[in-house]
């Protein structure tokens, strides 16, 4: 369990670290905090050419409160995410699924950023941002653009980021008054990979759903507010639309299952901390 | 917790008065810890090593089972830094194939030689100067397969036309034996009552944080090999290494580092490695390190056998049980190795548990299947025989609707009859079952238990209670493996019984205590407990006495039994290194006696001196006496040997061979355990919280409570993985699918519950010298079957398995899931093999699509990833493709072939792609059918993965896989000239076929 070969390069500006990606393209690798490269590096299910470190770009290391979203830089690890002290307040479904990433010990070092980067079909994350509806700002020495989380997140571990574009920043849409957002997840163990993963946000007379760890990657399904009985239905139907499938931890049916019962239940617990 | 002091016995003939026990009961800190928490321990990773020592790096077979045509390591030995490269063929001319318990035609080597029958399984060795150089070269080892079936179902592969793994043993049942204990049959027939359940218990281990560690020297000169390893024993492998290596026993020298990081067992699998390392050294003319990393324990090291048996009681209309038979198929994976299969027959004595059942019928079939190879687990082989007998316990209560605490306690061995002869032959040694099962019902709050479940399911909650009784052994008698040979097999190979264990007590000229002995401890805390009874004995302070406990085979003493295992250590360690301080004690007095002008009879020791019974003023310093013995042996008593050294050899009478009618006592000692505990299961989830759990134990005298209660914890903690959370997992095709551990998952300190220990009984053994019994295993044994137990309870349904994931029981406790109101739902993926199906729309007729199809450039243009592509026959070809997702990539050799043909309307194309990632071998079936003037392809494939993305992909490769089938189809279809989005994902494909049928269900 050792990696290939490959160079490594601080950065100690960003503009450096677009340069070796317009130089290296696909062969190069953005590592911030590690927690999901470093182990794919060490089976050799990657074999980057070179290694481009970000971690000390203080520059990105930002959270910033905008009209109408929080923007976390490339290098806030969760951890500092975490301790914002307005976070509650304004992502409160951030709050609510950061402590159900990995443990404290990953949280310390692993980036809101990354985890979008990675785009891991159960990561919650991505999912919060696909549910929000937020956006990603991606720059390359070409330019900088900003793009939409179910634009951005196209499949398993697959981004709309183009080879020389890195991730800056993450745009989180802020909370809205008289709405309401609630997280869930259930995995085998705590800090394990969801097998399946639910924010819900309702307001506005609607309600969206957000479902990680099942399709390959989050999906979310918007509804007309609506009662129990129809909202059963709807589950029932986005829980089958999904379909999952089998692996050794959970059945294709325990995740319609959960769909069903925890989308509920998320659905519920939305409605009821609405502001 | 509850403790009760009782006197051990001391029969040691000539020691006049017990000695003060100072620190034996007592608990006394560990002094192993102030180095390991201070980060000083010595792990062999952390040892120095030769000067041009080389790092080895395994090549490890992505099949279950494939035969190997050929491996080409020209490419790899000549990189940089790479000094050797070496294939099974290699060590299969160096060595004679490790030996197990019986005569079979089975050859192991400890790597493959013409066939690989797990994955994981090694095929050749890297030696380079380094690990990194050593990995890299890995990949240019080219290996050519030939896949075979495989099977990993034990009772399938029991089946005669189960692919048969060895050809030579001609069937996969490679020992089977009948074992007829009393009159079973006639009890069964004058039985009112019979019930029979079937018990299958995963394949499961306990992972250390420390892997396998080998450092391997050929000695050019000797001709021999000089070894450190974290090897645990037993060292009746050490002859089983030399004999393989071609070599004198005592050319093999074997020296254990100062610390080992958690074997829990599985370092005994060990051995294989070392052989195979000695002969990379030998080959590579130099010393070799080899540190397994996680990836390889996981896949390749060692396991508890999982195990199907059918179970059956037969008992009277009070719940009284007169007989059961057990037929058990255990499966051992790939090959056996020594001393497999050691579980099932250390347990066989006690097939009736801690029950006064009179007659036992026992059939045993030893299986292999396409899984790794077994070996030592924490519980060797009570977790599976106890699973079964307490699910029957439990169903016989049901069967009765008796409280299954009153049907335990109506079958259970009666007090008083100790020692009690098991019809199986376990001679147990002493116990009050009753007793101890008493005082937990009360110092455990039961009552208030049944209370808490009765109110919760008045709350409509499922809650359920579940009990366990299991009889604890401990050192294991070196004779019953022989039990799975005829008496007359038996006989011819010579008897083979008890359990020798060895220490070595020495006193210096000073005073002070240096302890030896062969018990070779990974991190329970062997050196505080032996400390605390030599210090005892000899009246020293315990900082007085260092125990070093690495062992070198060629300076230590050391038999066959050497070795950390089947809690050897309270029964036979601690007797073996009490006797040589006795002993020790004996000859101080001896010398003292006549300085203190005394009979040696009334010497005391205590606070580094020696003194007279009754006048403790007439003293004289140890350190003057031990002194005496070091610098004037010709002032000691008429006889005695000079200095003051102590060798000990202890095995127990008690221990005796299997008897013409197969009755073994397979240990030494027995303790009891009992559980109970309150679970309730989350109706939404179908995620289990303990509420409550409880265990007692009664393990005789208690060396050191804290050493004790640690154990109890380690074990009940590896346990509540065992029932909730692990399990090695292959799939149907023999792949590996819990490679690490995302997939393999262990239960951590955040996932247990309260435990509550009671030690309200202790029962001294009379057959070792502490009266000490071991306390390592119980929760093994016990709690798996516990929690089933109280599952069962809460359920009222009997087909428990483990680990019992929120899934399963999300499925037990559901009727049918609502149905989708579309038609499209049928299609989505299922199964646990990759499979699916799913249709494509393409520009032109069927005749235009099968002539692309058939076509280099219609293929080329359909592949993802095609860099090459040749036809190499009659729809046959060759391709060289990048696959992958996101930034996961690997570069793959793709076989692509198309059959079956029936021009233009339907084809199978095959294809076997390999490559670092790993293997995949597909099968589809298309049908080509005209619709408005296009053509709609049908697909239906079936995917087998292996290798490292398969073992460690998890939830991902399965997926992955699909998308890439999706996407060939969809860039034939935009290789015909009509971009469709079929099958890119899943809801749009979904609608698509909505609207195609526009039907609600």
């Amino acid at each position: 369990m050792k990696p290939a070969n490959f160079d490594y390069a601080r950065c100690e500006r960003v503009e450096s670290a677009l340069d070796l990606l317009a130089e290296h393209g696909d062969d190069a690798r953005i590592i911030a905090g590690g927690q999901s490269l470093m182990a794919m590096l060490n089976m050799r299910l990657v074999r980057p050419s070179i290694v481009v470190d970000i971690a000390s770009l203080d520059e990105l290391a930002y959270v910033k409160e905008a009209a109408g979203y929080v923007e976390f830089g490339a290098t806030v690890t969760q951890a500092a995410a975490e301790a914002w002290p307005a976070l509650r307040k304004r992502v409160p479904l951030v709050a609510a699924a950061l402590p159900h990433i990995g443990h404290f010990q990953t949280r310390n070092r692993g980036t809101i950023c990354g985890s979008l980067c990675h785009a891991d079909p159960s990561s919650e994350l991505p999912l919060c941002l696909a549910t929000l509806g937020g956006d990603v700002v991606l720059r390359s020495r070409r330019k900088k653009r900003v793009v939409g989380a179910l634009d951005f997140q196209i499949g398993l571990l697959s981004t709309a980021k183009q080879p020389d574009e890195m991730m800056v920043a993450a745009r989180y849409p802020a909370a809205r008054s008289g709405w309401g957002y609630a997280f869930r997840e259930i995995s085998r163990r705590h800090g394990d990979f969801a097998i399946v993963a639910l924010a819900a946000v309702v307001g506005d007379g609607k309600i969206r759903l957000g479902v990680g760890g099942v399709d390959d990657k989050p999906a979310v399904h918007e509804w007309d507010d609506m009662d129990d009985d129809s909202l059963a239905d709807a589950l029932n139907d986005f829980a089958w639309d999904l379909g999952g499938g089998d692996d050794i931890h959970a059945t294709a049916r325990y995740r319609r299952e959960m769909v069903r019962r925890l989308g509920k239940k998320v659905i519920g617990e939305a409605r009821q901390c609405r502001s | 917790m509850l403790y009760k002091n009782m006197q051990s016995t001391d029969s040691e003939a000539g020691v006049a008065q017990r000695p003060r026990q100072n620190y034996v009961g007592q608990r006394v800190l560990r002094v192993e810890n102030p180095p390991l928490l201070r980060g000083h321990g010595l792990f062999i990773d952390d040892m120095p090593v030769k000067a041009g020592t080389l790092h080895a790096a395994i090549l490890r077979s992505p099949h279950a089972h494939a035969e190997i045509l050929s491996i080409d390591v020209t490419d790899a030995i000549s990189l940089p830094g790479v000094r050797a490269v070496v294939t099974g063929q290699d060590v299969a001319a160096m060595t004679d194939p490790l030996i197990v318990g019986f005569a079979t035609p089975m050859r192991y080597h400890g790597i493959a030689v013409d066939r690989v029958r797990y994955v994981g399984e090694p095929v050749a060795i890297v030696c380079a100067s380094d690990r990194y150089l050593a990995e890299d070269a890995l990949d240019h080892i080219r290996v050519e397969y030939r896949p075979l079936p495989a099977v990993v179902d034990p009772i399938a592969a029991a089946a005669s036309d189960a692919p048969i793994l060895h050809p030579a043993v001609g069937s996969n049942v490679v020992s089977y034996r009948e074992f007829r204990h009393g009159e079973t049959d006639k009890a069964f027939a004058e039985a009112k009552r019979r019930s029979e359940i079937v018990i299958t218990y995963p394949r499961n281990s306990i992972t250390p944080i420390e892997g396998y560690a080998v450092v391997a020297e050929h000695l050019l000169d000797s001709g021999g090999y000089d070894v450190i390893s974290n090897f645990q024993g037993p060292f009746s492998l050490h002859p089983v290494m030399a004999r393989a290596l071609r070599i004198p026993g005592n050319r093999l020298r074997h020296r254990s580092p100062p610390n080992s990081g958690g074997s829990f067992g599985s370092k005994l699998a060990l051995f294989p490695y070392i052989v195979i390392l000695c002969i990379a050294s030998r080959l590579a003319g130099r010393p070799v390190k080899w540190i397994e990393d996680r990836l390889e324990h996981l896949a390749a090291a060692s396991a508890a056998p999982n195990r199907v048996t059918r179970i059956e009681a037969a008992y009277d209309d009070d719940g009284i049980v007169s007989a059961l038979r057990l037929k058990h198929w255990d499966d051992h994976g790939a090959y056996l190795r020594a001393p497999m299969p050691a579980p099932i027959y250390r347990m066989h004595g006690l097939s009736t548990n801690a029950y006064g059942i009179k007659h036992v019928d026992v059939f045993n079939h030893i299986l292999v299947t396409n899984k790794c190879p077994t070996g030592a687990v924490r519980g060797f082989g009570g977790p599976q025989l106890y699973f079964a007998v307490e699910r029957m316990m439990h169903t016989i209560a049901g069967e009765l609707k008796l409280d299954p605490l009153e049907l335990i306690r109506r079958n259970l061995i009666p007090a008083g009859s100790f020692p009690y002869r098991a019809p199986a032959g376990a001679l147990i040694d002493s116990g009050d079952y009753q007793r101890l099962i008493d005082e937990t019902v009360s110092g455990g709050g039961l009552d208030e238990l049944r209370q808490r479940r009765d109110t919760a399911r008045r709350q409509g909650k499922l809650y359920g209670i579940g009990f366990a009784v299991v009889v604890e052994p401990s050192q294991s008698n070196m004779g019953y493996i022989s039990t799975l040979k005829t008496g007359i097999e038996r006989e011819r190979s010579g008897q083979k019984d008890g359990a020798v264990a060895a220490a070595t007590v020495s006193m210096d000229p000073l005073g002070t205590v240096s302890v030896v002995a062969d018990s070779v401890p990974q991190g329970q805390g062997h050196q505080t407990a032996l400390a605390q009874i030599v210090a005892d004995q000899l009246g020293v302070k315990i900082e007085d006495v260092v125990v070093n406990l690495e062992i070198d085979t060629q300076k230590d003493g050391w038999s066959i039994a050497a070795g950390n295992y089947s809690c050897r250590f309270a029964p036979a360690v601690a007797s073996a290194t009490h006797l040589a301080a006795v002993r020790l004690r004996e000859k101080l007095a001896r010398i003292a006696a006549s300085s203190l002008n005394v009979p040696p009879d009334n010497v005391e020791f205590a606070d580094r001196k020696v003194f007279a019974r009754d006048n403790a003023e007439n003293w004289l310093s140890l350190h003057r006496v031990a002194g005496q013995a070091h610098w004037s042996p010709a002032s000691l008593p008429d006889g005695m040997a000079p200095a003051l050294r102590e060798s000990v050899t202890w095995s127990a009478p008690e221990l005796t061979p299997t008897s013409a009618r197969d009755e073994i006592n397979t240990s030494l000692a027995y303790g009891f355990g009992f559980d109970f505990c309150g679970i309730e299961i989350a109706r939404e989830t179908g995620e289990i919280r303990i509420d409550k759990y409880v265990t007692s134990h009664d393990c005789g005298t208690i060396l050191n409570p804290g050493l004790a209660d640690g154990q109890i914890h380690g074990s009940f903690a590896a346990a509540i993985g065992a029932s909730l959370y692990e399990e090695f997992s292959y799939g149907e095709d023999g792949s590996f699918l819990s490679g690490t551990f995302a997939d393999y998952l262990v239960a951590t300190a955040a996932e247990m519950p309260k435990l509550d220990i009671l030690h309200p009984v202790q029962s001294p053994s009379p057959f070792t010298r502490l009266g000490a019994k071991g306390i390592a295993e119980g929760n093994q044994y016990s709690t798996p079957v516990c929690l089933a137990n109280a599952v069962a309870d809460a359920l009222g349904r009997g087909d428990i398995t483990v680990p019992l994931k929120p899934a399963k029981i999300l499925e037990w406790i559901s009727g049918d899931e609502a149905k989708s109101r579309s038609v499209a739902a049928k299609a989505s993926p299922k199964g646990s093999s990759i499979n699916g199906e799913g249709l494509a729309y393409v520009a032109g007729d069927p005749q235009t699509v099968w002539s692309a199809l058939l076509n280099e450039n219609g293929l080329r243009a359909a592949i993802p990833g095609c860099e090459r592509l040749e036809r190499v026959g009659e729809n046959a070809f060759k391709a060289t493709v990048t696959l992958g997702v996101g930034p996961v990539k690997g570069s793959f050799k793709a076989d692509i072939g198309l059959s079956d043909l029936d021009e233009p309307r339907s084809a199978v194309l095959k294809g076997v792609l390999s490559g670092l990632l790993g293997t995949a071998s597909g099968t589809g079936l298309l049908t080509l059918v005209p619709q408005n003037g296009g053509c709609r392809i049908d697909y239906r494939y079936e995917i087998h993965l292996s290798g490292q993305a398969a073992m460690v992909g998890g939830r991902m490769v399965n997926a992955a896989a699909r998308r890439l089938i999706n996407e060939f189809f969809l860039r034939f279809a935009a290789s015909l000239g009509e971009v469709n989005r079929a099958g890119t994902s899943l809801p749009s494909w979904r609608a698509r076929i909505k609207s195609l049928f526009g039907a609600q269900q």
